[in-house]
């Protein structure tokens, strides 16, 4: 390896920096194109992310088995990066190509559209890889920025308006509350660096000032809001109804872990594994946001909404792995994180290729009849629900094995029964879309798909993995272990 | 294929299921030959287990064992014993049965439907087959997707009701179930350190009288609700009516079962103490299943419904010779898992007979089918016969040996289940008499059609069956009874182990249970 006139910048630092790299540069390269007009209906931008997102995770991949700091340790690269950085780009792939045929049908200007993309996941990766609180935010700002643009995208949609300024008002409410959050941990610590801050921490007597309680228990609310965690969890159904329905998918998957990667690195650092009087408010907004994610979700006609209290539910049940907490805890919630991703995109990727034109065929009555009409869409629905309900053989049953063993081995019998006793309730509901699609007869005009590929694609690869994990979880289980242990 | 025969039992009927999926939709034909095949091709690989078993030879035979998930323990461990050997091959044989009986019922979308009933092969067989618990989990968990599919898409009025409620009840029990598996796999791997799920690791593993109970009542209400027991059993007489004839006939003669195997296979031996230390409970409520379900098919206007809940009144027998806890008991309730199977499996083609040809199920529409159809006739008067447990028929071996073993363990839990036996001649004579005796008191019925050769060839088996196990038992009853004595032996050892654990002062109540154990029975 040659040295380079950086010390701090050695050929692997690049390598490592790369996903940052190509995201930001596909970022501005897809603005720039922009000044060569394209055919109408050109697929060029969706083709530049993908490669973008492509080579990002390739960049990654090639030095997985390296550690560094970089940018003075605010920045890092170990197995947990690596993990949160592929799997962001894979949810990245799997929205550009959900997007591809989405975007065209609803007249979305696309160019903007994969930008904002392309920077919500450079967002995302930033987020994990921080090391420090001050990337930590910048990450979450780029992301949340971004999204709040994607969200109101169809800006001549009253609702998708409606959904980005809730989504943004509250959003800036969850960041003052972030900054604040870090601002008195930097008052308690002087350190932002979450190494410092750890170290601070293990040879003071401060662990419990008040300042240090305080500074935390702000930033879990920041937090909070970003994995949509009850009670701060308000804005999620009207933001994942509004937005397009590629974007929803996105931001259900990438937003959530991304969210959770930054808690989880915060807590599992900086605190050396979720701090004690952290556990009894965490178990409380576990069940909260178990319980009345699946309640309300039985309620719902829609099915964005639904899979919007869905996702408000997953995230209690990762909530759970984190109040499990130490490394089994957290590459509980990696891998349930990872499994998440890919059912919660495919069931989105159903509801983007449902309908024609700009139409949106998402409420249960659309699904009726579906399922002989259409039976390989159907299929995939029934897969994607059955996993999300946590039935077997599918991912989604092996991540909540995996969850509640690693609770139930960390002594949180009542959390785990209240978590189980969840998952019954929240079968009823992903049922009800199944006993539409099987079990109803289309009323009104059936439901229409539009068969493009790349959206095919996406579906078929979600449907894959679902049921892969479902069977062979083994690897992924593994690269969860090891990421985590990389970290500490 | 030696070393993959159980692989190839469990998988065949879900590949030839994929590949079913696979046709085009429209040819109804190709489809049921198609499912045909691959059942009976599934019914011929699983003969063997008649022969290749060794009933004597301890232990698990034919094991497959493969890593499946070396990050938790998990394994692919396939075995089978003489317990398991015969459900499978009642629900081989089952399955041939469902599916050409399915013929003239299932018009619309035959494809999708006899995909699904072979997917449902597979899960029933691989639940019988595993010996790993979470594999064991995964594949009664799986099972019911294709069940909740087949009675919602092609049941009756109130299906997606039925098919709904039936997926939440065994859902509830099921996750606790889960919960309390991946309890043991903690203690199992606090104690030795090696992370597994294998089911003899857990027969190995002694436990205190204080945890067994939890751990218990987890299992118990996953397989009581499947069985199912006295207060669970709600969901059964929606699904069974609203399912499809083929539905219902898997549903009783095989879906069951699991519940009753539950308890032979995992919870009795598994947590023996807590076992005998509810047996009052469990004891009590079967008998209430058993008086309850008589009393309630007696009263129903709808065939259905009155098989539905004679299961009900028959599975409490199995319940209450499990926990008569001797061998006589354990045997009857094997044998009556089995004949209730045959029996129940063909009353239920009985009444898909006449509901083709009438779409109706009630008794008061019927009335004198003997003069129109006098070999339905015939044949029902057999099946209802050996349901009542009349001597000749299979359902008497079953009975009579459940009536022993809790005469053993009893005397007045035989004298109450006894009035089961009383009550199911009443309501089943008193049914037959009105649908099939007496003169024609409906026009439509006089100008039906008697069974076809098709319908004759279903329940060939089914008669023969009824026969064979009626007449010659002992051939079941030398493959069974081995590994249940097994079953016993090693409850009675766990039982033991566990009484030394708890000491005198753990729990007041534990060392009475356990010495009362080898005598047979909870008091």
């Amino acid at each position: 390896m040659s040295v380079l006139p950086m010390p701090s910048l050695l050929g692997v630092d690049l390598w490592a920096l790369g996903a940052v790299l190509a995201l930001s540069l596909g970022t501005l390269l897809l603005l720039l194109l922009e000044f060569l007009p394209a055919r109408a209906g050109s697929s060029r931008s969706a083709v530049v992310s993908l490669l973008v997102l492509l080579v990002s995770g390739w960049a990654v991949f090639v030095v997985r088995d390296a550690r560094r700091e970089l940018f003075g340790g605010m920045f890092v690269h170990d197995g947990f990066t690596v993990f949160f950085t592929l799997l962001f780009c894979a949810v990245g792939v799997m929205a550009v190509l959900l997007s591809w045929d989405y975007v065209k049908r609803t007249r979305i200007n696309q160019a903007e559209y994969y930008a904002l993309l392309l920077s919500a996941t450079l967002g995302m990766v930033i987020m994990a890889a921080s090391n420090d609180l001050i990337t930590i935010f910048l990450g979450l700002e780029l992301m949340s920025l971004s999204l709040y643009v994607l969200v109101g995208f169809r800006r001549s949609h009253l609702e998708s308006n409606e959904a980005a300024l809730k989504y943004f008002l509250l959003g800036a409410f969850a960041s003052g509350f972030l900054l604040y959050g870090i601002a008195l941990l930097y008052g308690a610590t002087g350190t932002t660096n979450l190494s410092r801050m750890a170290a601070f921490l293990s040879e003071s007597p401060l662990r419990s000032s008040h300042l240090l309680v305080a500074g935390g228990l702000l930033l879990l609310t920041g937090f909070a809001f970003k994995v949509a965690a009850v009670p701060f969890h308000m804005w999620t159904p009207d933001a994942y109804e509004g937005a397009p329905t590629s974007v929803t998918a996105f931001m259900a998957a990438g937003a959530k872990a991304a969210g959770f990667a930054a808690l989880l690195r915060f807590g599992l650092r900086a605190m050396g594994g979720v701090p004690g009087e952290w556990t009894p408010i965490l178990t409380v907004v576990a069940i909260l946001t178990m319980t009345v994610g699946n309640v309300t979700a039985l309620l719902q006609t829609n099915l964005k909404r639904m899979l919007a209290y869905s996702s408000i539910a997953h995230a209690g049940y990762v909530l759970v792995a984190v109040v499990a907490g130490g490394p089994e805890g957290a590459s509980a919630a990696l891998f349930y994180l990872a499994v998440y991703s890919f059912m919660n995109l495919g069931a989105f990727g159903v509801l983007t290729v449902m309908g024609r034109g700009g139409q949106e065929r998402v409420l249960m009555a659309d699904m009726a009849g579906v399922g002989f009409r259409q039976p390989l869409l159907a299929l995939a629905m029934t897969v994607f629900m059955v996993s999300l309900a946590g039935i077997p053989p599918t991912a989604g049953f092996m991540g909540k094995v995996y969850v509640f063993g690693t609770a139930l081995k960390a002594g949180f019998l009542p959390l785990v029964i209240v978590g189980v006793l969840n998952s019954v309730v929240s079968v009823f509901y992903y049922l009800r879309v199944t006993v539409a699609m099987y079990m109803q007869e289309p009323q009104g005009e059936p439901t229409e798909v539009s068969w493009a590929v790349p959206g095919i694609v996406a579906l078929v690869v979600a449907v894959a993995l679902t049921l892969w994990w479902g069977v062979q979880a083994g690897a992924l289980l593994e690269q969860a272990q090891r990421s985590v242990l990389g970290l500490l | 294929m030696n070393g993959f025969w159980l692989t190839w039992l469990v998988f065949l009927p879900l590949l030839g299921g994929v590949l079913l999926a696979a046709m085009p939709a429209g040819a109804a034909r190709m489809h049921r030959r198609w499912a045909t095949t691959v059942a009976l091709a599934e019914f011929a690989l699983s003969l063997p287990l008649w022969w290749r078993v060794v009933p004597w030879q301890p232990g698990w035979q034919f094991v497959e064992k493969r890593a499946w998930l070396p990050a938790l323990g998990a394994q692919y461990y396939l075995g089978v014993d003489g317990i398991s050997a015969l459900l499978v091959l009642l629900t081989t044989l089952m399955s041939v049965v469902a599916i050409i009986g399915a013929f003239g019922a299932v018009e619309k979308r035959t494809r999708e439907f006899y995909a699904l009933m072979l997917a449902l092969e597979a899960g029933m067989i691989g639940t019988f087959l595993s010996l790993d618990l979470l594999l064991f989990y995964v594949f009664w968990e799986a099972m019911l997707i294709p069940m909740y599919l087949l009675i919602g898409a092609w049941g009756g009025q109130r299906r997606i009701y039925a098919a709904v409620k039936f997926f939440l009840y065994t859902m509830v029990g099921s996750v606790l179930m889960l919960v309390a598996i991946l309890s043991l796999f903690f203690m199992q791997k606090g104690l030795t350190g090696v992370p597994t799920f294998e089911l003899d690791a857990f027969y190995a593993m002694p436990l205190a009288p204080a945890v067994q109970t939890w751990l218990f009542l987890a299992f118990a209400l996953a397989f009581a609700i499947k069985v199912p027991m006295f207060p669970f059993h709600t969901w059964l007489p929606d699904a069974h009516v609203e399912a499809p004839t083929a539905g219902s006939v898997i549903l009783a003669a095989i879906l069951l079962k699991m519940g009753t195997y539950g308890f032979v296979r995992y919870a009795i031996p598994l947590f023996p103490t807590a076992s005998a230390q509810f047996t009052p409970w469990i004891v009590g409520l079967a008998l209430v299943g058993i008086i309850y379900g008589a009393l309630v098919s007696m009263v129903q206007p709808d065939l259905k419904k009155l098989v539905a809940y004679s299961s009900v009144s028959h599975l409490g027998f199995c319940m209450l010779g499990l926990y008569a806890m001797n061998p006589q008991g354990f045997a009857g309730s094997m044998m009556q898992m089995l004949s209730h199977g045959i029996s129940t499996g063909a009353l239920f083609l009985l009444v898909g007979v006449v509901y083709e040809r009438r779409h109706t199920r009630l008794i008061a529409d019927f009335g004198g089918l003997w003069k129109p159809l006098p070999v339905y006739g015939a044949i029902f008067l057999v099946v209802m016969l050996s349901s009542i447990g009349l001597p000749g028929t299979n359902g008497f071996v079953g009975e009579f040996l459940v009536l022993l073993g809790a005469f053993r363990a009893n005397v007045w839990w035989a004298a109450l289940a006894a009035t089961g036996v009383i009550l199911s001649a009443c309501y089943m004579l008193w049914m037959f008499q009105r649908v099939v005796f007496g003169p024609v008191t409906h026009e439509e019925n006089r100008n039906l059609k008697d069974l076809s050769l098709r319908e004759r060839l279903v329940f060939a088996p089914l008669l023969i069956m009824i026969f064979w196990m009626g007449v010659m038992p002992q051939p079941f009853l030398d493959r069974m009874q081995p590994a249940l004595n097994r079953t016993l032996e090693l409850s009675k050892q766990r039982a033991a182990e566990a009484a030394t654990m708890a000491g005198p002062a753990a729990d007041g109540r534990s060392p009475r249970v356990t010495l009362d154990l080898p005598a047979g029975g909870g008091r």
